[in-house]
């Protein structure tokens, strides 16, 4: 069947998409719990003020769906940022059942993006998982990098630069 | 039809936001893996902000109806494979009748409508179908090009069963005459344009009230559930 093609989210959907727990994936007090921010950026490093992110992820010990919702969304504020509440997924396996590193998937949706952009989320501080990982192994440096969320005082930080320089991999799915 | 004769391109110089947006780079692609073939099923993804039953009907969101021509929009979400998609959440918005978003960056001069705030959302049924009430949204101005208008449209927003079918889109009305000077509508592939298009359903009209839009979606490939 003829897929139905994609259109930008366009401008105007902050009174429609977002709502107040969008970004809390978890609860306030849920063991391990932190922040992810970053900003999207364009091409001439400018902040996009009018993306939604969205995130999708394993709960803890690894597990999609059931009682653990793995869904967050956050529009970004008029400087780019975005920001999420969530906890470190456990491993998931990839392609043919391979062994991946903890990972989120994420959607950006903008004005200027006809379909979305996807990407993923890993972390700094795994880098004997991140080594190992089929995805990430398979990017040359300095791409590989973009992947990678640092660590912050409260968390982890993953700036999405949607053109140029430093340009965030995004994938194909 | 492979993604490529579907989707429009990222980069598509005749909108202009894309020249400064769209990645330089070509998409590398990803073998799906559990991440990517699972995503949030019915409302979970929706915490405590939960579907209310008249969530569909964007007509009795306020004390008084909206002006307009009061329209029911349905219609049917499958996948690439034909299966119904049931039991998974579509978000709509649009503009009022008379081409308004209530949305703090439409300034243009056409007039809000207190009674009319342009939000849906509903689950699709065990078949996969949906169905709205709303008025006919209108067109409006924009600043992509001389004289620029948008086609009347309603953004519709899906997720299917798994992250690789989360899809937004807009849906059009048929015979518009602005479709071609759009550049968002026409950076679609045009085979697949028709695709966009709803059509004007009499069996659904219902007499002295409102009349009928139908609006199929066909959302990527469900990928194969593995048995636990
Ligand atoms: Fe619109």
């Amino acid at each position: 069947m003829m897929l139905t093609p994609a259109q930008t989210i366009g401008p105007f959907f902050s009174h429609a998409l977002p709502w107040p727990d969008g970004p809390h994936v978890v609860a306030a007090d849920a063991p391990g719990a932190f922040w992810l921010r970053g900003r999207v950026l364009d091409g001439a490093g400018e902040p996009v003020p009018d993306a939604l992110i969205e995130s999708w992820q394993a709960d803890p010990d690894g597990r999609l769906g059931g009682p653990f919702r793995g869904f967050g969304r956050c529009p970004t504020d008029p400087h780019g940022w975005w920001a999420i509440r969530t906890v470190k997924p456990g491993p998931v396996p990839g392609a043919g059942g391979r062994p991946q590193a903890p990972h989120l998937a994420l959607s950006v949706f903008a004005r200027g993006l006809l379909h979305r952009v996807v990407t993923r989320v890993y972390f700094a501080d795994e880098p004997t998982a991140n080594a190992a990982d089929p995805v990430l192994s398979g990017l040359p440096e300095p791409a590989r990098g973009t992947l990678v969320a640092g660590q912050t005082e409260d968390g982890y930080r993953f700036d999405i630069r949607l053109q140029g320089e430093h340009e965030t991999v995004f994938f194909a799915v | 039809m492979t993604y490529s004769r579907v989707h429009p391109p990222l980069r598509w110089p005749a909108y202009r936001s894309t020249l400064r947006r769209a990645p330089s780079s070509p998409l590398v692609t990803l073998p799906p893996g559990l991440t990517e073939q699972t995503g949030p099923a019915g409302a979970a993804l929706l915490g405590d902000h939960q579907v209310d039953p008249l969530d569909h009907d964007l007509t009795r969101q306020h004390p008084s109806e909206p002006l307009g021509e009061r329209i029911i929009v349905h219609g049917q979400v499958r996948d690439a494979g034909g299966r119904p998609v049931p039991d998974s959440l579509v978000e709509i918005w649009q503009t009022n009748a008379a081409g308004r978003y209530p949305h703090h960056a439409d300034q243009h001069p056409a007039p809000l409508d207190p009674n009319f705030t342009g939000v849906g959302r509903c689950l699709t049924d065990p078949a996969g179908n949906y169905r709205f009430v709303s008025v006919k949204p209108g067109a409006y101005p924009w600043r992509n090009h001389d004289n620029a208008w948008r086609p009347a449209h309603i953004h519709f927003s899906l997720f299917g069963r798994a992250f690789t079918q989360r899809l937004i889109t807009q849906m059009y009305f048929p015979g518009d005459p602005l479709f071609d000077q759009d550049p968002i509508f026409n950076s679609v592939p045009a085979a697949a344009r028709p695709a966009l298009v709803s059509r004007f359903d009499l069996s659904q009209t219902v007499p002295e009230w409102a009349l009928a839009y139908r609006f199929d979606i066909v959302l990527g490939d469900t990928p194969v559930e593995e048995e636990g």
